[in-house]
């Protein structure tokens, strides 16, 4: 890759949080100028961060950036802007009350000798600037009179024209329809042509290869590689995201895969058909049987977690239709999918999972009251009692069920929420990534838990980002991308590879 | 014997009725006695401590409905606006100013002016559960309006009546207690019986710990906080009606003013986290007697009634260092340091 033309260089950059989260472990990150740059990871692999300390608003632990041969230190995003790094944020981060151009000048006004500002000037500048992104609007309307992606774009003007050598773009697109993400990428590689070195943040895969010369990948806070993208066939990027090394998976493959890969011959416990739902799913047909453990893979965003909302009632069905037990239903809250023998555990343990100043026993017996109604009370004798058992069944580790849960592991955590499931009797059970963030040995164990309770005869649905995992507890596996499916796999077809093929967007 | 007492220091209600009782001491030494002396005169009880239950009825009553609001990380900051409007419709009804056909029926205005508490507390239900606006800004809209309402029906004048059954409500006696104590007894009997008896206690502590997950364990959160703001409207009535009985008349201005400040501190002092969460209903009632002791005891002693300001003031800051950890950290590493110093000594 050679010397010549670095612009930005980062090394041994680390960055933790309290003494527990290590968000950046000793990462490494180059930029030339003139090339566009995609910085990938999965959720939590510390891309966020590193941007966030090139822009000065998390200071670093350790390691040097150097921006054009001379060493910086930025403390703020003011002095990164002075240094020559302009950044735009996902959420656009301009004040919606003022005018176009008082966002574009904000803070660096032309003023006349009396100290007053120029606004004919301010006007006419903010038009011309404009226009080189064929952006002819009327500057000196309010912003929020405009749509997020010509915001979008008032923001990235407003980084270009701060002379900027480098400019971070941080998810620009998510919020942008194809059109817009079309003209967004030609003013990417106009400024390309002048030179100037942008870092590009996303999650769409194919955005990547259209408009990007490098990668650099990041995992769990650490640095996985830098990649040429014309060289980076998408099956290996996406195993460098996940944290497998495709040439080794041929091998680890199917060792060991479910000794009885027979297929739930059981009947359909419940059916999507159709189903979309505003802003998420589009089109699924989704059948699960009673005795069957189904597997729902895809990257961050592609669908997972929004199907399960939707089979529980958070989110609602647009069009299509759900069926319980070939009977068509209808959810307008988790209360009715609760009462209807469907159990959630969500993604975020801490924010939608556990109630942190309640007891352990209080958070068990919760989804089963809720699904008894207000008046039939759970006696403080029955809750006792099953609260023991749980806590003994799933060997929750405690001194007694008194305890708040928020001072339990985050792996008896999960178990405690298990429990509260398990304590409404449920035929139908969602996990969402029960098994993150937990130690080996637990992961371990809820993995038998799920097997056990689908041998038993519930209904299953996994979802999971450690492909290891599902194919412990999987027989059936539906792949998703972009909010569609895109592929099922059945017994001995499941394997890592077949997964990331799918999941990376090639053929079948 | 001394589990019992571990058992008994650990609920949240103890310290609060502990404090309550220390300043009812503190009256009684200052006074030489006479501050617990009851005399009875036509076989009623009369003396400071009586004063104390009857004048802090309201507050007990607000302060019982406002534990829940607070419970679940909200606020109604509109109890003293609606304690104007109901004591506005209940002595208009009786003086006859509006719906003359009930010809003054107290029984009537009563049940009408809870019923328009009990609305206003719907109203709020609805903007903080359905509409989604912050508590604060959407009770803010009654406590604001609600007194302009309240003029609107007393048509701008403070309305005085005259009718012996309507004053029972502040001053009559049952059995030789005053009748607000009653009914105080009845609405907190009443809602704690529900809270105890019901799994009611246990979602609200729940939806006040965490709205997003307690939904996601099959709550009905946006129902639970309609049915919360609902009974604290309807309890802000019942304590109009008491104030408007006492003073014999209806003064939109100034009935139940500031009022809604002196029931979160009395939440506050019996412990509730003001962010949600975990409460005790008797606790708030001890913290609505401490409220109100004060007050009695500065008149008592003749202090101006300014100080009654400055010392709730003062309380405040004491129950704000006494809820912080990091003041409770500091006291710690303070202490240990002296340990040490005086080990090295």
């Amino acid at each position: 890759m050679g010397n010549e033309n670095r612009l930005l260089t980062a090394r041994n950059i680390s960055k933790s949080f309290g003494k527990a989260v290590i968000a950046l472990d000793r990462v490494q990150f180059d930029l030339r100028g003139g090339e566009i740059h995609a910085l990938l990871g999965e959720n939590g692999a510390g891309k966020s961060t590193l941007i966030k300390v090139l822009t000065g608003v998390e200071e670093r632990d350790g390691g040097t950036v150097t921006l054009n041969g001379k060493q910086i230190h930025p403390k703020s995003t003011q002095e990164a802007q002075r240094e020559g790094i302009a950044t735009v944020y996902q959420e656009v981060n301009l004040c919606p009350n003022l005018s176009v151009a008082e966002n574009i000048y904000i803070g660096r006004e032309p003023r006349n000798k009396f100290g007053k500002i120029e606004w004919k000037k301010i006007n006419a500048d903010a038009e011309e600037l404009l226009k080189k992104f064929d952006l002819s609007i009327n500057v000196t309307k309010n912003l929020d009179n405009y749509s997020v992606a010509v915001q979008q774009m008032i923001a990235i003007a407003r980084a270009c024209d701060i002379e900027a050598k480098v400019l971070i773009l941080d998810e620009p697109t998510s919020s942008l329809s194809t059109v817009e993400v079309e003209k967004l990428f030609e003013i990417m590689r106009k400024l390309r042509q002048e030179g100037m070195g942008i870092i590009f943040v996303t999650h769409f895969l194919d955005q990547v290869y259209e408009v990007t010369d490098r990668i650099t990948v990041f995992r769990n806070g650490g640095y996985v590689g830098t990649f040429e993208t014309a060289q980076l066939p998408r099956v290996e990027l996406v195993g460098k995201m996940i944290g497998k090394d495709y040439a080794s998976l041929n091998e680890s493959v199917v060792a060991g895969q479910l000794e009885d890969a027979q297929e739930s011959t059981g009947e359909e416990l419940i059916a999507l058909a159709g189903a979309s739902s505003p802003g998420t799913i589009q089109d699924f047909n989704l059948k699960i049987r009673k005795s069957e453990v189904l597997g729902l893979s895809g990257l961050l965003g592609s669908g997972r977690s929004e199907t399960a909302r939707v089979l529980f009632g958070i989110d609602a069905l647009g069009s299509g239709e759900m069926k319980l037990k070939k009977e068509k239903v209808h959810f307008k809250s988790p209360l009715d999918a609760i009462r209807s023998g469907i159990a959630f555990c969500p993604e975020n343990r801490k924010t939608e999972g556990i109630i942190a100043d309640l007891s352990i026993r209080e958070n068990i017996v919760l989804a089963l009251q809720s699904k008894r109604g207000l008046y039939r009370k759970i006696s403080k004798r029955e809750a006792e009692k099953l609260a023991d058992e749980y806590i003994k069944k799933l060997e929750i580790k405690t001194p007694d069920a008194d305890q708040l849960i928020k001072n339990l592991s985050g792996g008896n955590q999960q178990k405690v929420i298990l429990a509260r499931w398990l304590a409404t009797e449920p035929e139908f059970l969602m996990l969402d990534e029960p098994t993150r963030g937990i130690d080996i040995g637990t992961k371990a164990e809820l993995q038998k838990i799920v097997i056990e309770l689908a041998k038993q005869g519930m209904a299953v649905l996994f979802i999971s980002s450690e492909i290891d995992e599902m194919l412990r507890c999987c027989k059936r596996m539906v792949v998703l991308r972009d909010m569609r499916q895109v592929g099922e796999l059945h017994g001995k077809e499941i394997s890592e590879e077949a997964i990331m093929h799918i999941m990376a967007g090639g053929e079948q | 014997m001394k589990e019992k007492w571990n058992k008994l220091s650990q609920k949240k209600a103890f310290w609060p009725v502990v404090i309550f009782l220390v300043i009812l001491l503190f009256n009684g030494i200052m006074t030489g006695g006479e501050f617990f002396s009851l005399s009875i005169v036509d076989g009623h009880l009369y003396g400071r401590l009586i004063d104390i239950f009857r004048n802090g009825s309201k507050l007990m009553i607000l302060a019982a409905g406002m534990t829940m609001v607070l419970a679940t990380g909200g606020t109604d900051i509109s109890v003293g606006s609606v304690m104007a409007i109901s004591g506005a419709i209940a002595c208009s009804i009786v003086n006859g100013n509006i719906l003359p056909g009930l010809h003054g029926n107290v029984a009537a205005a009563v049940v009408l002016s809870i019923l328009a508490g009990t609305l206003c507390g719907f109203w709020n239900g609805f903007l903080v559960a359905k509409v989604k606006i912050q508590p604060i800004v959407a009770t803010m809209i009654l406590l604001v309006a609600g007194r302009g309402i309240a003029q609107l029906i007393t048509k701008g004048k403070i309305i005085t009546v005259n009718s012996d059954a309507y004053y029972f409500i502040n001053g009559g006696y049952i059995l030789g207690l005053p009748f607000p104590l009653f009914i105080v007894i009845f609405l907190v009997g009443l809602l704690l019986l529900f809270v105890s008896r019901t799994s009611f206690g246990l979602f609200l502590e729940s939806v006040g710990c965490n709205a997003k997950a307690s939904k996601f364990a099959g709550i009905k959160v946006d129902r639970m906080l309609l049915a919360i703001y609902t009974i604290s409207g309807a309890f802000a009535a019942v304590a109009g009606l008491i104030e408007s009985s006492g003073i014999k008349g209806a003064d939109c201005n100034n009935a139940g003013l500031n009022i809604e400040l002196d029931a979160i501190l009395a939440v506050a002092i019996g412990g509730t986290n003001l962010m949600g969460g975990r409460f005790s209903i008797p606790a708030s009632i001890a913290g609505a007697l401490i409220v109100q002791s004060i007050t009695t005891t500065v008149l008592a002693q003749g202090v101006p009634a300014a100080y009654i300001r400055v010392l709730k003031a003062i309380l405040i800051i004491v129950i704000c260092l006494s809820q912080s950890k990091e003041f409770k950290g500091m006291l710690a590493a303070h202490k240990t340091a002296k340990k040490r110093k005086a080990v090295e000594e």
